[in-house]
């Protein structure tokens, strides 16, 4: 298709960005505030020859997904906190059978059933460590319409490429705002599809990485045949009690990510080259704090943004590098500070100040130029 | 020089991973006779087994997915269905079936199963029911009989609960052919396995058999052996009965058969409807 300019809705755009990546399976469940996404799917996925399945629960609708990838289909859920919860099960069995998987969560307020319609980031850690074990995921968050289709690209490239469940994490206000979105023109988009195996099938070995630590994947139904269990396993499928291969596999698994963060980690700075104040700031709370900065900067306050698109991996190298740079660190988190305690591991002993706002309106411009100002005077 | 003595091949080793047996069953389990079943059934269709996809839980059943030399998916507990219906959907040219134990299926799995018959997807079921969770040690599970004894349900009283009977909870939720066996009706077994399988519609077969290690010992049914011949003694045949009147008692009575076989749109083939009309 070629270029379409639209306005329209976080939520949509993702949706539209996913069918653009490729994707042609989506298993969910409804949940507000994610449930435009599974609406626009479920009119869409047939249009493109896809498959929109509405599941019993959050469980089956990720699992399915996963089935569908291990079938050859770029697969999709999508859901809030409480469907997220119930999915890490799965999390878990994609990253231990190498699973490219895409998990859309907008965000609301939490825990438990909590404030259904509004906004909160509540949910970064539990991507990240949601599921049982020692595992690397990848995070990606947006803070704009556009964003959520650029995003929900790049989550499946990523995905395909490290063969690793990647989390879009949005929140509700990112989700549900609505702004002009840019289609490019499919030719424009690169897209990245998983490596397969091209050896004869007597030789393969499902589990046995190439030089980056990536295994290729066959397909369920080919000439090739496997088994992939949640269960550790060796280099063949099979699962073993031997501390050598649990060891081996668990490092690979985080390696294989940790070993491209050069790949993966996305960060935008914002007026940093002569900051001596820095916030560090994604999804919803990053445009205010873009608002804030420029107020700053016309009362001659020299403040900037390390505005991260992507928070698993952690940029750890670039928060420290930031540490040593500017005076002070401002987050502005609308949770009880999350990334925040990222950022004071690899940004001390820079002050690190924490903006919390556990609640469905984010901190407004104002409140930060305030902190901003506050800290400026120290 | 003398010639190697003739290493006998078993018919349906072609089938197997060979590499990786001898497998983790106990000695008496009903498992091997019902992956046999599976199997022939395979075998006397003539399918390309290359396109048969085996997707298993956890627990004893959950483990033989891995047997099976072909593609084959071990899911987490209770997902494999899920898991299946994704593959089946992304790919309906596949024959994907689900080998599961009963407390996978119907515990934890519980959901997904009757959504599954619900649903309508063109998938085979096997369920192995050994009347208990065997892989943990014998705990009681949602087929185990009221006050039987298990791990979690000693004496005096034994087990509290009352089990699912799983015939009645497929047939009511929809599934296009249901059928129970014991795992002594070998040729019974493999021609319902069979018919599940040519099915366009979701297929679940039960295959009754015995836990000599957990669920004999607790229960002093006796020995592997003992509990087949007692399976043998205590089926029931009795084809086309309403679902409804499928009883299961373990001492007494083991209604045995195919209860259900009804034709419904099947859920890739109004998906492939779906893609025709809005292509129009």
């Amino acid at each position: 298709m070629p270029r379409r300019e639209i306005f329209t809705m976080g939520d949509i755009a993702c949706a539209e960005g996913a069918i653009s990546a490729g994707c042609r399976y989506f298993g969910g469940y409804p949940i507000t505030p994610a449930t435009e996404i599974a609406e626009w799917m479920a009119v869409r996925m047939p249009e493109v020859g896809g498959a929109f399945v509405q599941y019993e629960d959050e469980i089956a609708s990720i699992t399915s997904a996963l089935g569908a990838s291990w079938a050859g289909t770029k697969a999709m859920t999508a859901t809030s906190g409480p469907g997220a919860s119930l999915m890490m099960e799965s999390v878990g069995l994609a990253v231990m059978t190498e699973t490219p998987v895409v998990i859309v969560n907008i965000m609301r307020g939490g825990p438990s059933t909590g404030q259904p319609t509004r906004g909160q980031q509540g949910d970064v850690f539990q991507a990240k460590w949601g599921s049982h074990g020692d595992y690397q995921i990848i995070g990606l968050t947006p803070a704009s319409v556009q964003e959520m289709f650029d995003l929900t690209v790049r989550a499946f490239n990523l995905s395909e490429r490290y063969r690793v469940p990647v989390f879009v994490l949005a929140d509700e206000v990112v989700g549900h705002m609505r702004e002009k979105l840019v289609i490019p023109d499919e030719k424009d988009l690169k897209l990245v599809d998983r490596k397969m195996p091209t050896v004869d099938p007597s030789d393969y070995l499902p589990f046995k990485p190439g030089d980056d630590l990536v295994p290729p994947m066959a397909l369920l139904g080919t000439k090739y045949q496997f088994y992939a269990t949640g269960l550790t396993h060796d280099e063949r499928g099979y699962p073993t009690d031997s501390d050598e291969v649990q060891i081996e596999l668990i490092t690979r698994l985080s390696e294989k990510v940790l070993r491209h963060v050069y790949d993966i980690i996305d960060v935008e700075k914002y007026m940093l080259d002569d900051a001596d104040i820095a916030i560090v700031a994604y999804g919803t709370p990053s445009r205010s704090a873009r608002k804030a900065i420029k107020d700053a900067r016309a009362e001659g306050i020299n403040v900037g943004m390390l505005r991260l698109k992507s928070v698993w991996p952690f940029p750890e190298k670039i928060v420290s590098e930031l540490g040593s740079q500017v005076r002070h660190i401002i987050v502005p988190e609308q949770n009880m500070g999350q990334i925040y305690y990222m950022v004071r591991a690899f940004a001390a002993p820079t002050p690190i100040h924490l903006m919390t706002k556990p609640a469905g309106t984010p901190q407004l411009p104002d409140e930060i130029l305030q902190k901003i100002k506050e800290v400026h005077s120290l | 020089m003398t010639t190697a003595p003739a290493t006998l091949v078993h018919p349906m080793s072609k089938y197997i991973r060979e590499d990786r047996l001898p497998w983790i069953y106990c000695p008496g389990c009903s498992i091997g006779i019902a992956t046999g079943m599976i199997v022939r059934a395979i075998d006397n269709i003539g399918l390309d087994f290359s396109k048969v996809v085996f997707v298993s839980g956890i627990g004893c059943s959950g483990r033989t997915s891995g047997y099976f030399k072909t593609g084959t998916f071990h899911t987490t507990h209770g997902r494999a269905i899920p898991f299946a219906t994704g593959v089946k959907i992304a790919n309906p040219d596949l024959e994907v079936i689900v080998v599961a134990g009963d407390g996978d299926l119907a515990a934890i799995g519980g959901n997904h199963l009757i959504h599954a018959c619900r649903r309508n997807i063109d998938m085979t079921v096997v369920c192995i029911n050994n009347w208990n969770y065997g892989m943990t040690g014998g705990q009681f599970g949602p087929t185990t009989e009221h006050e039987k004894l298990t791990q979690t349900s000693p004496p005096p009283i034994g087990n509290m609960e009352h089990p699912f009977n799983l015939i009645k909870l497929a047939a009511s939720s929809g599934a296009t052919f249901v059928a129970r066996w014991t795992a002594v009706q070998v040729r019974r077994g493999i021609t319902s396995i069979e018919k599940g399988i040519k099915k366009k519609g979701f297929s679940f077969i039960e295959i009754v058999g015995a836990c000599p290690t957990a669920y004999g010992r607790m229960n002093k049914l006796g020995e592997g052996v003992d509990m087949h011949k007692h399976l043998l003694e205590v089926t029931d045949i009795q084809n086309g009965l309403p679902p409804h009147e499928a009883e299961i008692e373990y001492d007494k009575r083991i209604v045995c058969g195919e209860f259900v076989d009804i034709e419904k749109p099947e859920y890739t083939d109004v998906l492939k409807q779906m893609h025709a009309k809005v292509r129009k």
